[in-house]
């Protein structure tokens, strides 16, 4: 479920960082200007519960494969999205850093797939509206399993969409899609049926936390659909405007997951303009000319084809054996400051 | 096997405080460092092999100067392949077109691009581990907080890492104590998990409450500060300038191929 660094562009990974950067900013304004100062230490310590959730794991009935839990929905519930959107980042930061889950790049849809989708969609939009009218053990039920099944599915779709417009792999979207969706329908079902058993025990042992965690904070009362709606709205045009720029200067990425999305090579209109000004700047500082370098050989060839991929020139014999001859040599030269400065160190110390 | 996830935790964060010239940076820019890295490596197309090669010297480089043992990293990285592997090991299914003829055998375009995947992969992940096990998690959250990052957001990464540590073991000796009271899978459900999470959580809140009453009578008024003062010197600018020319000539220009054509031309 973590994206992975290795599958994404910088366009794409750059855009997300821009969103999630931006949630980030909003809810600190948020909390900055309504939170109790209580609520820094359980954010905290919570954020440091759901870790050590993680690692208590359990069967999953039916499959006899062990699970553990997410953990976006209970922090939503119990702290609202503002703060559960803050500690829910920190989580992914840590794990983006200890255990390399993704990488930093990826951190940026991360936080967003993980985050966004259970805090601004799932909570305001179902669990609040199914669970406001009465804390009934069955409504928290009901409304956990479903707000935890489609935050889940969002994020799962967020993954597909974030591989296939980076264009690193080739899987094909519908493939993808049906891998992807009933993966995490099953987890979002047991991500909700914890969720509500860890909120209905809560609410049964002290049932003063869920309350007073919901006056601690008048403001998330006041989060409108309309307002959420156009919050949307604005970040989809933001990523189609920022990705439909980077498509037109790079165009292997988009253009090929059109192709596998909607069956058509080519957008009806794909912007121009910038593409050639970056070409050119990119082909002036490239140039050295002593060396055969892509650059040259991508233009050439690519003349004839259009932009349509990365040029592929034919293949000599004598250009294969010098890449090879040049790649074990620049590994072997790497590898070998690599042991010169450990064994000097060694030495010095 | 949560033994180890934790022991990993607790040694990566060891091995951020030794004294080494790479450990002495500043986190600024050891994190800008990391990042312009990171994007540069995979800002490059599908099918680059060569290109990526000459980017391992900045791993080897940080492994060798600040003293990291190779093993420990390089098995996180093995640990964390799972997606990338899932995901790349399409390629080749899926793009089957020959991209070059090795003596007569081809191979496809896909197992390039899966090649490649692979190489970003190892790269990325090794130098975000890398960057953890330079700078402690303290000093990457102070560059954070002086590279503009809210301050709510900074005190939260400070604290959520202060308490890992404490919530982990006690998480530990719940499962411990479960896995000695329960037989094969029997009371491994989600049933038991729910109170014990339950529980758990119960206690975290009680904590979060003991806390900030600690942080109170000792004046907390809404921030954290650092204790360890940080200074631009001048191996930082060089460190960060020479790190940027180097990624900046590797990324535009055929490294690989240079040093092959001119070793071609002497043999």
């Amino acid at each position: 479920m973590h994206m992975a660094d290795a599958l994404l562009s910088p366009a794409v990974g750059a855009t997300f960082w821009a969103g999630t950067a931006g949630a980030i900013a909003y809810c600190s304004k948020k909390l900055k200007d309504n939170m109790e100062e209580k609520l820094i230490p359980l954010m905290g310590v919570l954020g440091a519960f759901i870790f050590a959730a993680q690692m208590i794991n359990f069967t999953i009935p039916g499959t006899g494969s062990s699970g553990h839990l997410g953990g976006g929905m209970i922090l939503t519930v119990i702290l609202g999205p503002y703060a559960a959107f803050i500690v829910m980042a920190s989580v992914l930061t840590v794990q983006a850093l200890f255990f390399a889950d993704g990488g930093l790049l990826a951190l940026g849809c991360n936080i967003w797939n993980l985050g966004v989708y259970p805090c601004f969609i799932a909570y305001p939009l179902i669990y609040r509206p199914l669970a406001r009218a009465g804390n009934t053990p069955r409504r928290i039920l009901a409304a956990s399993l479903i707000s935890g099944v489609i935050g889940l599915q969002l994020g799962a779709l967020s993954v597909v969409f974030q591989t296939l417009l980076s264009g690193r792999s080739e899987l094909p979207f519908t493939t993808f899609i049906l891998m992807m969706q009933p993966i995490h329908l099953g987890i979002g079902l047991v991500e909700g049926f914890v969720t509500a058993g860890v909120i209905n025990f809560v609410l049964a042992a002290r049932p003063e936390i869920l309350e007073s965690s919901l006056s601690a904070r008048p403001f998330s009362a006041n989060i409108s659909v309309r307002k959420v709606f156009v919050g949307l709205l604005i970040a989809a045009l933001l990523t189609g405007g920022v990705l439909s720029w980077f498509a037109s200067a790079n165009p292997d990425g988009l253009e090929w997951s059109i192709k596998k999305v909607f069956g058509k090579p080519e957008l009806p209109e794909a912007g121009g303009g910038i593409a050639p000004a970056l070409k050119a700047v990119q082909e002036k500082t490239a140039f050295l000319p002593d060396y055969t370098f892509k650059k040259t050989e991508g233009a050439g060839a690519g003349a004839e084809e259009g932009k349509k991929e990365e040029a592929r020139p034919a293949v000599e014999t004598g250009k294969s054996i010098s890449g090879i001859l040049g790649s074990v040599i620049v590994l072997a030269a790497v590898l070998l400051i690599g042991v010169v400065i450990r064994a000097l160190r060694r030495k010095l110390a | 096997m949560f033994d180890e996830g934790y022991f990993n935790l607790g040694y990566l964060d060891a091995l951020s405080y030794r004294n080494t010239f790479v450990h002495r940076l500043d986190p600024r820019a050891k994190l800008i460092a990391t990042v312009a890295f990171i994007v540069t490596v995979v800002s490059f197309p599908k099918y680059e092999i060569t290109g990526l090669l000459p980017f391992f010297l900045f791993p080897v480089l940080l492994f060798s100067l600040g003293d990291i043992p190779v093993k420990f990293i390089l098995k996180k990285v093995l640990l964390v392949s799972a997606f990338a592997l899932f995901i790349g090991i399409f390629n080749p299914l899926f793009d089957r077109q020959a991209a070059y003829s090795w003596w007569g055998l081809p191979i496809a375009r896909g197992w390039i691009s899966f090649l490649s995947i692979m190489l970003k992969f190892f790269l990325t992940i090794t130098s975000a581990l890398l960057l953890i096990a330079t700078t402690s998690f303290p000093g990457i959250c102070h560059a954070l907080r002086k590279l503009g990052i809210p301050d709510i957001f900074i005190s939260q990464l400070l604290f959520l890492y202060r308490y890992i540590f404490v919530l982990v073991e006690e998480a530990m000796k719940v499962v411990r104590a479960r896995d000695m009271r329960s037989f094969g899978n029997r009371g491994k459900g989600m049933k038991t998990f729910i109170s014990l999470a339950g529980t758990l959580f119960l206690r975290t809140v009680e904590r979060a409450e003991r806390i900030y009453q600690a942080m109170l009578s000792r004046g907390f008024s809404g921030a954290l500060h650092a204790v360890k003062p940080y200074r631009v010197s001048g191996a930082d600018v060089v460190f960060l300038c020479s790190t940027i020319v180097l990624l900046y000539l590797f990324r535009m220009h055929d490294v690989v191929g240079a040093i092959g054509g001119l070793s071609m031309r002497i043999f």
